[in-house]
């Protein structure tokens, strides 16, 4: 029981990263039909850029207190990852709407080994540890020498995610540009011809997408602190899962199946062995997309005849 | 084969997606020999009881029988059912229950051939590719599933040849010979309907069905289609399913008419009942039974 | 304020804005990265270094570049356009285009003997075994998945699932049963096949990038179980010491009954490579012909179709499960083959050769050359794993970048870079065209704007 409660915790944290990288995919997916392949990477990104603004403030500015570094941190790896990803869009995807179907998904998978590469070629091939950002834990029970503990970070993790989904939520629901967004989602044309700026939206897209993205990044570090430029893949793969097991353009699909494959790996990695967690993951991907292609939130994918 | 024995029979045929009824508790049936024009106004179901006759719908229920040969074999369809079997063969001939068959086994062993509203060609191979694709399932026998073809056996060569005089002779009769080694993609538009026929023709069918084979063509094409479809049906004594909008067509050469809306049969009889059927008019031109004369008065019918 | 078209008139301040927007933008997208480097100190604590020299070079750059683009080669190529096409250049293509497979056919056979001619024994072990064994592997296995990917539409990410399978097959037979090279060849190529099938089946009636995800998922799935499934592969340790194919039964060693003994020659480790050399061509010369032969039988012109229109291919009583089957299984023979070639070449297998990253390279090989054009993936691959492979061999560079430059180190940056540019500028690949499997009067060529890429 102590066990199932600590690993409950823990892959509810796990969870809430891989729902927040999530997010991106499902949004790319749902307004340009396309597997943002390059998406685990940009979170990868995203998590060398915190680590650098962290190395930054409190080396560098000698900032002492640990919440004003971690929101310095938070918003400047926000900042960059989505200057980062819009310049990306521009780049390599753009050029490409209503290309070839193939072109943008090479084009994408070009970009994640790119990427990779350019972090390892510019930071170095080494994982990246720095000393525990937050430390302690509150004990929530003790049981035959068996103690649940939560820990600040994971509590942290689980309120940054909670906040920053309910501003993303009013976001999409309530503004301007989420409107946009779903009516670029269902016609991209007509939504031009009643004078929705369709690149930008899409831009956008891309911009809310790594934000969301250098939240995950930023959690990351400060949850395991250590990265490495080969970091992006096996997460990336996760969030897909994740993104397509909620239903792929289903944005609280995204967060649940986030959440459902964070508790899987924990339990499977607890209760089973450690070895095959991640055969667990792809196969949870593997296994939805041939039973339950549309997921668990996602509209059926009715053949047009 | 005499002509006027049913050929085809729907019988209580319903479609439903999610709420929505398409089709609702429909029978007719079809004549062999005959033209069968099925209309109706838009949204009336009419495409999806071509899908569900072709397999690529499964209706919610319903049956929908298809007969080869002799019409005795109509005799073995309750045992059919019965049985749950796709189909039957006696001494006479087979019957076929199309709603328990995959699409491509309706084509392949009911032969029953169709086109598609908005065509379906294959625009980067040639007009001669695409026919030969229609013929891929007598050529993938005479290839030997494909390895005495890689070995280079002659059977095969000679089978190619003759699925390419079928090829050439449909392209003849569409009247498209000499673009025969044109992309499909490259034809103007009434020619790729034409091509989307005679390559359904090409799978060697009993009954074809045409979905809109006149949409989008000028009078002088539709005149053309016209006689196409009737030389089908009095040279290969061919049936025919056609759904159409474009009126002269349907008047002119059909030989039976089934009118739908909202799912639901509201008639059925001869070009020349129809066009007289009060309710038809209504369900076309939109009023109340009761204005029907008012209307009809003011149109001049 | 309207600015009047004239090709005479290049707005400088416009053009210069721009420059700076674009170098601010550079500026602010590699600050993070490139002006900062994360190095371990004499603690082993992370501590930042500036980098502003490199940083301001490469703004610098940028924004010069964007410049000229503005100034000079945009007018230019507006110029260029306004001129009409030369059309002598068009048949001048086509004749390099009827020439080039004979041509290329004939360079390959002779290439071992040339290499040998110009740089003696020594120098061609690298040159056959480093080019071309290593990139007619990649053409092999680029003509193998040309079946899936360019000819039945159906997108495949995790082909090198069926190379694994293939080199393990080799590797595992060979070492526990002792059986011959050949016996294991045709063996691993069925092997593969069977997996195809087996994978294949559940997941081919998925369209589109799904079909990309499932098979990049199994792809994964096989590489992770060779990591952990120890006892059978030997996790990241990989199989060594795996039998080396003979020259029909002769060794090739230094033996008294050794090839170069039976042959009365000196001994060299080259006649091995080169006759690997040889082997792998016929290996690929046998791909090439059966997919020709294929495309001219019912089922590879239904593979086409299928790339097409799958509902059509319905209405026409295809099968279009069994022929994605084909397809798939065809497809992942020539994988195995391959891997079974791969394994016995190396001696030494590992999960590390069958990374996503193999099946990204074989899948750029393929839409680079232009999807079912087996010229184009061919060339493609000379490009992607020539070039590659020449990068290992730029030590020069590092007299002009310093002795810390590393010029492998960026093989893979340059690979990635390269897939977004050759996407952004020729999405259609190389060799864009269709050429038709059959033909009355003419064999015309169809221009790509008409050829579907497949939804599946």
């Amino acid at each position: 029981m102590e066990v199932f409660i600590q690993q409950l915790i823990n892959g509810i944290t796990l969870g809430s990263i891989y729902g927040l990288i999530a997010i991106g995919y499902t949004m790319v997916f749902g307004i340009i039909g396309m597997v943002n392949f390059a998406h685990g990477d940009v979170f990868m990104v995203s998590a060398f850029v915190a680590l650098i603004a962290f190395l930054f403030v409190t080396a560098w500015l000698g900032i002492a207190s640990i919440t004003v570094a971690l929101l310095i941190v938070l918003i400047v790896a926000m900042l960059f990852t989505s200057l980062v990803n819009w310049v990306i869009e521009r780049l390599a995807y753009r050029p490409l709407r209503g290309s070839f179907r193939l072109a943008p998904l090479i084009s994408a998978i070009g970009m994640s080994i790119f990427l990779s590469n350019f972090v390892q070629v510019t930071q170095g091939p080494r994982n990246k540890a720095i000393p525990p950002i937050v430390r302690g834990e509150i004990i929530l029970m003790d049981h035959n020498n068996y103690a649940v503990a939560l820990s600040y970070k994971q509590l942290i993790i689980w309120g940054v995610t909670a906040v920053l989904l309910a501003a993303f939520w009013y976001l999409v629901a309530k503004t301007r540009l989420g409107r946009a967004q779903r009516a670029c989602e269902q016609d991209q044309k007509m939504a031009a011809l009643v004078g929705v700026n369709v690149d930008r939206t899409i831009s956008m897209t891309f911009v809310i997408a790594a934000a969301l993205a250098a939240v995950a990044g930023t959690m990351y570090l400060m949850y395991y602190g250590v990265v490495s430029f080969s970091d992006g893949f096996v997460p990336g793969v996760k969030a897909f899962t994740a993104a397509v097991l909620g239903g792929i353009g289903s944005l609280p699909g995204a967060v649940i199946g986030g959440l459902l494959i964070g508790l899987i790996e924990t339990f499977w990695s607890a209760y089973f062995t450690i070895d095959y967690k991640d055969v667990a993951a792809f196969s949870v991907l593997a296994i939805t997309l041939i039973f339950l292609p549309q997921g668990l939130f996602g509209r059926p994918d009715v053949e047009k005849v | 084969m005499a002509r006027g024995d049913n050929l085809l029979k729907v019988e209580h045929l319903t479609m439903r997606f999610g709420g929505l009824v398409a089709v609702d508790n429909l029978s007719w049936q079809a004549r062999e020999g005959d033209i069968t024009a099925l209309i109706g106004p838009n949204g009336a179901g009419k495409t999806t009881v071509f899908n569900c006759i072709t397999g690529f719908y499964k209706p919610t229920e319903g049956r929908i029988a298809l007969r080869h040969g002799d019409a005795a074999v109509w005799d073995e369809l309750e045992s059919l059912t019965e049985r749950g079997k796709r189909h039957i063969t006696t001494a006479g001939g087979s019957l076929f229950q199309l709603e328990r068959m995959p699409d491509f086994l309706v084509t392949q062993q009911a032969r029953v051939a169709r086109t598609f509203q908005n065509i379906r060609l294959f625009a980067g191979m040639t007009l001669l590719e695409n026919l030969l694709v229609a013929q891929h399932n007598s050529l993938m026998l005479a290839s030997g599933y494909t390895l005495l073809g890689v070995l280079g056996f002659p059977s095969y060569r000679a089978a190619e040849r003759a699925a390419v005089d079928v090829a050439r002779e449909w392209l003849d009769r569409v009247g498209l010979l000499d673009r025969a080694d044109d992309p499909a993609g490259d034809l103007p538009y009434g020619a790729q309907r034409r091509l989307e026929i005679a390559r359904a023709m090409c799978t060697d069918p009993v009954l074809l069905c045409l979905d809109e084979p006149a949409a989008g063509l000028n009078p002088r094409e539709s005149a053309e289609l016209n006689e196409l479809l009737l030389s089908i049906r009095d040279k290969y004594g061919l049936s025919i399913l056609l759904i159409e909008h474009d009126m002269s067509v349907v008047m002119e050469i059909s030989d039976h008419v089934i009118v739908l809306d909202y799912g639901v049969k509201i008639s059925d009889g001869t070009p020349e009942e129809i066009r007289n059927d009060p309710k038809v008019i209504a369900a076309y031109l939109g009023v109340a039974d009761e204005e029907v004369e008012k209307v009809e008065a003011e149109v001049g019918l | 304020m309207d600015k009047p078209a004239s090709s005479t008139g290049v707005d400088f301040v416009h053009a210069a804005k721009e420059a700076c927007v674009t170098a601010a933008i550079t500026f602010a997208v590699l600050l993070p990265l490139i002006g900062f480097e994360t190095v371990s100190n004499i603690d082993n604590k992370l501590v930042l270094h500036m980098r502003w020299g490199l940083l301001f070079s490469i703004v610098a750059i940028v924004g010069v570049g964007r410049l000229l683009m503005a100034l000079v080669i945009a007018p230019w190529l507006a110029q260029r356009r306004m001129r009409p096409v030369a059309p002598a250049t068009s048949s001048w293509l086509s004749a390099v285009g009827r020439w080039f497979g004979p041509f290329a056919v004939g360079f390959a056979i002779v290439y071992p003997i040339l290499v040998l001619s110009t740089s003696g024994f020594s120098g061609a072990l690298k040159w056959v075994d480093n080019f071309g064994i290593q990139i007619l592997i990649y053409v092999m296995l680029g003509w193998g998945l040309n079946i899936v990917v360019g000819l039945a539409g159906l997108l495949d990410l995790g082909y090198v699932a069926f190379y694994a399978v293939g080199a393990y097959s080799y590797a595992l037979l060979a070492k526990e049963f002792g059986f011959s090279f050949w016996i294991l060849l045709p063996l691993a190529g069925i092997l593969s096949s069977f997996w195809g099938i087996l994978l294949g089946f559940p997941v081919l009636r998925l369209r589109g990038d799904y079909l990309a995800i499932v098979t990049l998922a199994f792809g994964e799935i096989i590489r992770l179980v060779l990591v952990n499934f120890v006892d059978l592969t030997n996790g990241y340790a990989g199989i060594s010491s795996i039998p080396r194919p003979s020259f029909f039964g002769i060794p090739f060693n230094a033996d008294d009954n050794g090839f170069a003994a039976v042959f009365g020659l000196p001994f060299t480790p080259v006649y091995r490579t080169i006759f690997l050399y040889y082997l792998i061509l016929a290996l690929c010369f046998l791909t090439a012909f059966v997919t020709v032969r294929l495309r001219r039988l019912p089922v590879g012109r239904a593979w086409e179709a299928l790339r097409e229109d799958e509902i059509a291919c319905r209405s026409l009583g295809i099968n279009t499960t069994n022929t994605k089957l084909t397809a798939f299984s065809i497809g992942a023979m020539f994988g195995g083959f391959a891997g079974s070639f791969f394994a016995a070449r190396q001696g030494f297998i590992s999960p590390e050769s069958f990374t996503f990253l193999e099946s990204a390279t074989v899948l750029s090989i393929v839409v680079l050359g232009g999807m079912g054009s087996q010229i184009g993936v061919a060339v493609a691959a000379i490009f992607f794993i020539g070039g590659t492979e020449i990068m290992r061999d730029l030590d020069f560079l590092k007299q002009i970048f310093g002795s810390s430059f590393d010029p492998t180190q960026y093989r893979m940056l340059l690979f990635g870079f390269g897939m977004v540019i050759i996407m952004v500028f020729r999405p259609r690949g190389l060799v864009s065209t269709r050429s038709p499997s059959i033909f009355l009067k003419e064999r015309k060529t169809i221009s790509s704007d008409l050829v579907n890429e497949g939804h599946g």
